[in-house]
């Protein structure tokens, strides 16, 4: 693996998403987006309390549409255009293109997480919250997000067409959340075997980010988004290099 | 330099490329060429590596491309078809990343950007948006990212595809330069383009190849002699046929329909025509006479790549 590679394919990745308006359009509607869930629908105010609870909440069911938009274009659009040939053919091994396409994208939404700070500054300024809870819910928050982009970039690795790419991946998102969805959980969980449900609510992502947005970074949690993104990523790979006749 | 042993590759049930053979060396420029979709670019895709070949294998530079992949993409610089290219960067961004991811040594990179800048004359859209840029501009920069870390092989798919005359000028000048000290391989369906640049023609059709010489050397195998094209009005009857057939002069006589519901003739000549003259032509237009046709169209000239061309690829 060469890191100087991964670097330039990074820094090529990380620029194009400002030199499109997709920077701009993404990190308008994802501050709206945060600031409507976390106001309006969470509560921020009425429940009188310094955290950032209602604020983390709803990040699963934001990701579930915004980083789909995101990782739809990854594979899709090199492979609509063509610039995949030419990507591919560069002495590269697909694996660093995969890190390094995998890694701006993170970065972006890191980058559009960080754009929240103002929240962090508003509970700090209305009361006196607890910081190591916060920080442990934006781990979590960019864990959670970079599981949906693993899981986005290789389904769109499956497709040139965006719209095919996206509509899939926020299905298996879905998926993904619902395994771990309350009202689902009590309910449909209680015919299953006992093993079977815990099983299954272990896969989801709720499970594993609500525990760690509580300030219990458990390192089960993590090391659930790191395999699930590990995974994804290798599912990439196998895709590409299969299409390619390897 | 790049020898291509036996590949062979299919699309579900359609056999694109079937055992292809071929090598090339330093100096030499090839020109595959072939109808569209005959496989000359899923061959391409497979010497550059992007494809796998189903069975086969291909050797750059003395190493197998299936186990080196990355170190033979090294010793390759390749324009894919179409010349994609990452629209939204500017033309020294994107010059920039590929000589980055090429290993150019920070150093030297900004000179050979220079370099390639000037080899492709981009002096003018360097700082402009890919995806401003017009075509010709276009496959250029796609030109530049395949030379700028000086190749040995050069595969080149339809380099002059949609490019006005002016630019394909300048395209196969460019070619002609770079041929003296490199291996070229280049696609195209464009027959002057073969006669202009390359030193060997590789006919394939229908994934397989046809024919494989130098242009010259194949219209020689089209018939060494001169052709007349001789187009009617009207249907011949069947004693033109065999009247035309008893002609001595003509080694071969191909019979075509023409689009209006005429019938045309394509004769050969055993001895190409040095002085002008057709042997032959006189007695065929007294036949014509003879049977009160209409002649529509007449060509003399001698056998053209083009007719090998539509010989070998029908």
């Amino acid at each position: 693996m060469n890191f100087g590679i991964i670097k330039s394919i990074v820094k090529r990745e990380f620029r194009a998403y400002f030199s499109t308006p997709i920077a701009l359009v993404f990190l308008v509607v994802f501050l709206v987006l945060s600031g409507f869930f976390t106001f309006k629908m969470g509560g921020f105010f009425e429940r009188g309390q310094a955290d950032l609870r209602a604020f983390f909440a709803w990040h699963p069911w934001l990701y579930l549409f915004i980083v789909p938009a995101l990782s739809m274009r990854l594979w899709a659009e090199e492979k609509r255009t063509g610039t995949i040939e030419l990507l591919l053919t560069l002495p590269i091994r697909l694996s660093e293109a995969l890190l390094g396409k995998f890694l701006a994208a993170w970065a972006f939404i890191g980058f559009s997480l960080f754009m929240t700070f103002p929240i962090v500054l508003t509970v700090g300024y209305l009361g006196e919250p607890d910081y190591g809870v916060i920080w442990a819910g934006y781990l979590g928050s960019l864990l959670m997000a970079g599981s949906f982009l693993a899981v986005g970039m290789a389904i769109s690795s499956m497709t040139k067409n965006q719209i095919i790419s996206f509509v899939v991946s926020v299905s298996v998102c879905l998926f993904l959340i619902l395994l771990g969805f309350e009202p689902l959980v009590s309910s449909f969980y209680q015919v299953l075997p006992d093993w079977f449900s815990r099983h299954l609510l272990n896969l989801s992502i709720p499970y594993h980010f609500e525990s760690i947005q509580r300030g219990v970074v458990d390192a089960a949690d993590v090391i659930y988004f790191l395999s699930l993104i590990a995974v994804s990523l290798m599912i990439n790979g196998v895709v590409l290099e299969n299409e390619r006749g390897n | 330099m790049l020898e291509a042993k036996s590949l062979t590759k299919s699309f579900s049930d359609i056999r694109a490329v079937d055992k292809v053979s071929f090598s090339a060396k330093k100096g030499e420029v090839v020109g595959f060429l072939g109808p569209n979709g005959a496989g000359k670019s899923t061959t391409m895709k497979m010497i550059t590596g992007f494809l796998a070949p189903d069975s086969g294998e291909t050797f750059v530079g003395g190493l197998k491309v299936s186990k080196n992949s990355v170190e033979t993409r090294k010793l390759i610089g390749y324009l894919p078809e179409n010349a994609p290219l990452y629209s939204e960067m500017l033309v020294r961004d994107f010059l920039q990343f590929v000589a980055e991811i090429r290993g150019l040594a920070s150093s030297s990179l900004g000179k050979e950007i220079e370099r390639v800048v000037e080899e492709v004359s981009l002096e003018k859209v360097l700082d402009r948006r890919i995806d401003k840029l017009s075509k010709g501009f276009k496959r250029r920069v796609g030109l530049a990212q395949a030379i700028i870390h000086q190749p040995e092989l050069l595969i080149l798919d339809e380099p002059t595809d949609g490019l006005d005359p002016n630019q394909k000028h300048e395209v196969r000048k460019l070619i002609n330069r770079l041929a003296q000290t490199k291996c070229i391989v280049l696609s195209t369906h464009i027959l002057e383009e073969v006669e202009e640049v390359c030193s060997r023609a590789i006919i394939v059709s229908e994934g397989k190849i046809v024919a494989d010489d130098s242009p010259a050397g194949l219209c020689q195998k089209a018939g060494p002699g001169g052709l007349i094209d001789i187009s009617f009005k009207e249907e011949v009857k069947e004693e033109f046929r065999e009247r035309i057939a008893a002609f001595s002069e003509f080694r071969e006589i191909h019979e075509f329909q023409e689009e209006g519901g005429g019938s045309g003739f394509r004769l050969f000549l055993p001895e190409p025509s040095s002085n002008g003259d057709f042997e032959g032509l006189e007695s065929l237009l007294a036949l014509t006479k003879e049977f009160d046709l209409t002649v529509v169209n007449m060509r003399c000239g001698s056998s053209r790549l083009e007719d090998v061309f539509r010989e070998l690829t029908k």
